[in-house]
């Protein structure tokens, strides 16, 4: 007669056990967040190491008790770096697994496919690169740099006298949105510093481009006309490594004629031998190599996660950092992930940077960040040579005619306005 | 602020001070100066170590070049300066003036002295004036070439002395440039002027054109027409050299190009398969590149200069064993059939990326150019890279075996039996299953070889064989299809078309003119420059 309580023991405890398992999904008890990153296709090389970032920044929410006291749940999907199917998977999410909001696009025109989705199912999505701007939506949080959170700041550290005092400038580019409209802000802006245009020279090569034999020479004879010559760089991830192999191969060195890259970070850096590139600069709101405790706490539970010491930290995992901080502490202010009480919680709250300072969500739905000019070092990483204090993200680049006076309010989600003039104070269309 | 200035006006006397020749008495605190360069911002630092060059002491060039590589440190206990090597997780450390060990110490004890770009040029200066009477010819041909670069006139003596003792032909000319550069710049006669102008003039290099267009607004009126003059001399001259240039990166893109295509040359040209995964072989080899090198780092690292030879033949068995494999996997159930060879082989390809990725990860990998493949040489007027050269004369070696292979070989010879008349060379007895393994593998071997070339210039990422395969195929259809002088040929006038239009049109137009005048080309000419003829082609 002792089998039959041991069995029904037993049973008890597998059914206690399954319950267990699948309680939460039951009882609707997690917190679903979207994670949408490319990890197959050309774009795998950068948004993979996104995803890895989210599923840890959840695991570390986790640990401390999740959120409302719910744990939080990661969905992942892979939009395969095909524009029109991150539309796709964006409405899957959504709709589908009903996620509370999304953190992912990498490319503008991702972020473009996106947006209509999202303005129709009214979610968030959490944006974590520098972008061109020109741009402010009710449904999207950008938590990357705004051009004159990385652009303008690195064209005036070039100008200063501790810069090199540049006087001639070559813009070389990638052939789509970013570079484009990056360009033609810096382009103004350079002419408005009285810059003359011969002094200005763009030149845009096609996508993962990869002779730049011609480029780099024409670079150097534009800089043999006598006058301190600075490159800008927004050429896009692949084309960086044979740009650079042939920038350190051809001889030119950064006490010349320096190169700014604002796509290039820690990560593609690891493809290639810098020592001949040493003092060539990148401008971004976070390096790896910053020197501070909230830093290196940062990256050692980031190194513990994946556990490989190796692995870089770069700008747009602080991004994502920040915003999955903020929409924490906005779900925490409003004590719901309904669309509309977040986006009124959020605008105003502040995080700490990872570099110090503090990042706050600003009406136009950008963040104030601190603009970080560093010089690559022979062990392909970053010493910084220039900090400024926190700089607020504008969306509409003041320094366009066409932008002049053009401001984004969303301090009220509902009634809130992406392009608002505010000599007439009307809401006009976006571009 | 205020205080900072005070520093700096003390360091400035500080620099003074000891900026008296060293005949003088007493000796300069060079301890005391070294730790100096720890302290303070960067305009602080270039005071110390403009206080440092002014000892003159021979200790100093290389304390200054460790400031600019980055390896020296301040160590936070006693605010001294110490040179750090990595030793493990944390740094071994040395004094910098007498070399004596200082014990280890871990990373948080230490603090990186930063340079930036502008400290970097003074620096490398300082070293110049330091190190123009080095005994070392490459010591004294760079220390020449920064004194041209800043041409201060405070070098005009000592770049005399230098000049009166300086036997080697190319770093005297550098000198007498550089002491024409100083002689422009300082209050002489006008016909010392002159002189120097005609000097800088006779050199016709893009220096010289860099040194007179800087110096036209200031110069003497008189003299101004001799500048612009000499600014149009230099220029014709350069336009010539322009041209040369321009074939050299023409046959370097020909050389990639055709190093890429000639793989498909083999599987597209002569089998007729239309294999999307071409681009992917490429990939591999680049790849096998990476894991031979790191092999050889971590079980032989004194065989770390030959790797790049090693991974040549473990390139082409690998790329090509993997190609026998999608042959007698996949392509040989679809002969006859492009339309779905050319959907399976675009499905290998994505299989084969995302293998890749998922074996190595999605970032770039590293492939370290051998010293021999690294920096560039002039000749002339041109500039020449010396991994582009080297992948020249590997482009022609493998275009030569491949020739010999196909037309001096018993394999050659059933390839070309096959491709001819499969049902005749059949009836000879020749077992065409077999070939054809045998041809696909060639080609996709073939193609990891470029893979191998192409990890010096391209990233070694999952995507690299994309970028390939739209221009290799227009080089095979263009060249003609199942000819390899063709193949050649195509190559090179792609190559060169594309060199000549970038800089007038640039890259991205060039492009689009480029792959226009081959639709029309094909147009006209359907099968390519060089068309097959025979029996065989029609049917």
């Amino acid at each position: 007669m002792t089998r039959l309580p041991r069995i029904a023991a037993g049973l008890a405890l597998g059914a206690a056990m399954t319950m267990g398992a699948f309680a939460p999904v039951f009882a609707q008890d997690t917190i679903k967040v979207g994670v949408l990153h490319s990890l197959s296709g050309t774009m795998a090389i950068s948004e993979t190491t996104l995803k890895d970032t989210m599923l840890f920044l959840i695991a570390e929410q986790n640990k401390k008790g999740g959120l409302l006291g719910k744990q939080l749940e990661p969905v992942v999907v892979d939009p395969a770096s095909d524009w029109p199917l991150f539309a796709e998977k964006a409405r899957e999410l959504i709709a589908v697994d009903k996620v509370a909001a999304v953190f992912g696009c990498w490319t503008s025109s991702s972020r473009k496919s996106v947006l209509p989705v999202f303005k129709e199912l009214n979610s968030i999505l959490f944006y974590p690169v520098q972008y061109e701007g020109e741009e402010s939506e009710k449904n999207v949080i950008y938590t990357g740099a705004a051009p004159n959170q990385q652009a303008i700041p690195a064209v005036d550290y070039l100008m200063s006298e501790e810069g090199g005092a540049v006087k001639r400038w070559v813009l070389e580019a990638t052939d789509y949105v970013y570079p484009r409209t990056t360009n033609k802000i810096l382009e103004q802006y350079l002419k408005d510093k009285g810059v003359p245009p011969e002094d200005i020279k763009i030149n845009y090569t096609p996508f993962g481009f990869s002779d730049w034999q011609t480029e780099v020479a024409a670079i150097k004879e534009f800089g043999s006309a006598g006058k301190k010559t600075g490159v800008v760089s927004t050429i896009n991830g692949d084309a960086n490594v044979p740009f650079y192999k042939e920038l350190a191969n051809q001889g030119i060195k950064a006490e010349d004629i320096p190169v700014v890259a604002f796509s290039v970070g820690e990560e593609e850096l690891a493809g290639m031998d810098t020592t001949n590139l040493v003092g060539h600069l990148a401008a971004w709101n976070y390096f790896q190599s910053v020197d501070t405790p909230e830093n290196t706490a940062f990256i050692d539970s980031w190194h513990g996660f994946i556990a490989n010491d190796k692995r870089t930290t770069n700008d747009p995992m602080e991004a994502a950092y920040l915003g999955f901080n903020l929409w924490v502490a906005a779900v925490e202010k409003a004590g719901t992930t309904d669309t509309d009480a977040v986006l009124k919680a959020i605008v105003g709250l502040s995080y700490p940077n990872l570099t110090g300072g503090t990042a706050t969500v600003l009406p136009n739905h950008h963040l104030t960040k601190p603009v970080l000019i560093g010089e690559v070092q022979a062990d392909g990483q970053f010493d910084i040579v220039s900090q400024t204090e926190p700089v607020p993200g504008d969306a509409w680049s003041d320094v366009l005619p066409e932008d002049k006076g053009i401001e984004a309010d969303w301090t009220d989600p509902l009634t809130g306005c992406g392009h608002l003039d505010t000599a007439t104070k009307t809401c006009g269309a976006a571009p | 602020m205020a205080i900072r200035l005070l520093r700096l006006i003390a360091f400035l006397i500080a620099a003074l001070a000891f900026a008296v020749p060293h005949a003088a008495a007493q000796t300069p605190d060079i301890p005391a100066l070294v730790d100096a360069l720890g302290q303070g911002s960067f305009p602080e630092r270039e005071a110390a170590i403009n206080a440092l060059v002014a000892t003159g002491d021979e200790r100093v060039p290389p304390i200054l070049q460790a400031l600019a590589d980055g390896n020296l440190y301040l160590r936070k206990s006693d605010a001294k300066v110490v040179l750090a090597a990595k030793a493990g997780s944390g740094f071994a450390l040395t004094n910098p003036l007498d070399g004596a060990d200082l014990g280890p110490a871990a990373k948080a004890e230490i603090d990186k002295i930063k340079v930036n770009n502008g400290l970097r040029g003074k620096i490398r200066t300082a070293i110049g004036q330091m190190t123009l009477l080095s005994p070392d010819r490459t010591t004294r041909l760079s220390a020449a070439q920064t004194i041209l670069k800043n041409a201060d006139p405070a070098m005009r003596d000592l770049l005399d002395k230098a000049l009166a003792a300086e036997t080697d032909p190319q770093i005297k000319s550098v000198m007498e440039l550089a002491r024409a550069v100083i002689v422009l710049k300082t209050d002489t006669t006008i016909e010392d002027k002159r002189a120097a102008i005609t000097t800088i003039i006779s050199h016709g290099d893009r220096d010289a054109q860099t040194v007179l267009s800087s110096a036209l607004a200031d110069a003497p009126d008189e003299l101004k027409p001799l500048i612009a003059d000499g600014l149009a001399t230099i220029a014709r001259n350069l336009q010539l050299w322009d041209i040369a240039q321009n074939l050299v990166y023409g046959t370097s893109l020909a050389s990639v190009l055709l190093l890429a295509a000639i793989g498909l040359a083999i599987t597209f040209g002569v089998m007729g398969v239309i294999n999307m995964a071409h681009g992917e072989m490429v990939m591999l080899g680049a790849y096998v590149t990476f894991v031979v090198q790191n092999l050889i780092a971590t079980y032989a690292p004194g065989l770390a200069e030959y790797a790049m030879a090693i991974s040549i033949p473990s390139a082409f068995l690998f790329t090509a064993l993997v190609g026998v494999g999608i042959e007698r996997g996949v392509i040989r159930w679809l002969y006859g059939r492009p339309l779905e060879t050319l959907l399976a082989t675009w499905g290998i390809s994505l299989i084969l990326q995302q293998a890749v990725r998922s074996i190595f990860g999605a970032n770039n990998r590293l492939v370290a150019p051998p010293s021999w493949m690294t920096g560039a040489f002039e000749l002339g007027g041109l500039t020449i890279t010396w991994n582009r050269l080297w992948i020249v004369v590997f482009a022609i070696i493998v275009f030569a075996a491949l020739q010999l292979v196909l037309n001096r070989t018993p394999l050659g010879l059933q390839m070309r039996a096959v491709t001819q008349n499969r049902r005749m060379a059949s009836a000879m007895g020749i077992r065409t299953p077999f070939v054809d393994a045998m041809t696909f593998g060639l080609g996709s071997g073939v193609a990891g070889l470029a893979g191998v070339a192409l990890s010096q210039i391209d990233n070694v990422s999952p995507n690299l064989g994309q970028g390939y395969i739209i221009d290799s195929f227009m080089v095979v259809v263009f060249g003609g299809v199942g000819n390899l002088w063709g193949t050649l040929i195509g190559a090179v006038s792609l190559g060169m078309a594309n060199k000549f239009l970038e800089p007038y049109a640039g890259a991205v137009l060039a492009k689009i003119i480029i792959l226009v005048l081959i639709i029309l080309f094909i147009q006209r000419r359907p099968r390519g420059l060089f068309a097959l003829k025979g029996r065989a082609v029609e049917q």
